[in-house]
């Protein structure tokens, strides 16, 4: 049986199709699910896709965290369920507290929209479970409120517990300590702002966002293929 | 009764403000000088309708807690006052 994926759609989300797409061709069954439903219908693992969920009004995230489908994705997580938010949905799991920390606009107020090199810190996480430590990866990365900041004693906590789960090699964005994804205490929740599933295809210049997805597959409990299936 | 409410955010200091940085940076080209610190916030203004003025501030205070800001990064002050009837 093929993991089966729920892929979260906000008014206002744009990247769910993607990563419909991605997550299909890596052998995996995506399903959409729609924000105002709080019933995940016994989805294996949970993303967040990129975007601009409920216009980012009043703050990135702010708003959907309080969309019904957050507390099925809570009592996921709670569970141990994977769930993994990309780019906007890094952003919607710090606004719940999901993660530690928050994204601010980028150093430089720069909309960035570039392949940024990731260098993989850890593979103890849902993301990363099938990548290697040091491996660097070309991502695409597309935001303006991308840069992660916490304060002190947190980002302490995150380097102690290798919860860093990815860096950039060139920080594009003022990110404190090059942080470009982090995961909880369980390790099962993760968010990081670049795209894996913009670099799933050969033609889209890079396939090394399929090792990370493929980790939540690997992490929602299935055997999977190990390659891009076309 | 009506009160109106003002909730003025701000980061918190220490926390980068490029919007600011970038105002102030600016402020020299257009012949302004002498001006520093610039911050840049929101400003939300609604009205609570509560039977007294603490009732009002108690929800003011908590709305702008749990949802106004996010506390990882910013500030608010909150200014409650009789709403003026029309």
């Amino acid at each position: 049986m093929a993991p089966r994926i729920g892929v979260v759609m906000f008014p206002g989300s744009n990247c769910e199709l993607d990563a419909v797409e991605a997550i299909t061709d890596l052998g995996g069954q995506a399903e959409l699910l729609w924000h105002g439903d709080a019933d995940l219908h016994q989805v294996d693992a949970v993303v967040l896709p990129g975007g601009f969920a409920h216009g980012d009004y009043l703050r990135p995230g702010a708003i959907a965290r309080f969309s019904p489908v957050m507390e099925g994705v809570r009592a996921l997580a709670a569970d141990g369920g994977p769930v993994v938010g990309i780019c906007n949905g890094f952003q919607v799991l710090t606004e719940a507290g999901m993660l530690p920390g928050a994204l601010q606009k980028n150093r430089g107020l720069k909309f960035l929209c570039a392949t940024a090199r990731l260098r993989v810190e850890t593979t103890d996480s849902s993301l990363t479970a099938e990548a290697k430590v040091g491996d660097v990866l070309q991502i695409p990365i597309n935001h303006f409120e991308g840069s992660y900041t916490c304060d002190a004693a947190t980002l302490h906590e995150l380097q102690a517990e290798e919860r860093v789960v990815v860096r950039y090699v060139d920080n594009p964005n003022g990110s404190v300590d090059d942080i470009a994804g982090v995961c909880n205490e369980g390790r099962n929740v993760v968010g990081l702002m670049p795209h894996p599933e913009r670099a799933c295809h050969p033609l889209l210049g890079s396939t090394d966002g399929a090792a990370l997805l493929r980790s939540v597959l690997v992490s929602a409990g299935a055997a999977t293929p190990a390659g891009v299936r076309r | 009764m009506l009160f109106s409410v003002l909730v003025e955010t701000r980061l918190r200091p220490g926390i980068a403000d490029p919007q600011g940085a970038t105002i102030e940076r600016s402020l020299p080209a257009l012949g302004f000088d002498g001006i520093t610190n610039v911050r840049v916030g929101k400003a939300i203004r609604f009205v609570v309708d509560a039977a007294d003025e603490d009732t009002a501030r108690a929800h003011a205070d908590e709305v702008t807690r749990r949802f106004l800001i996010n506390p990882v990064i910013e500030d608010a002050d909150i200014t409650v006052a009789v709403a003026e009837t029309v």
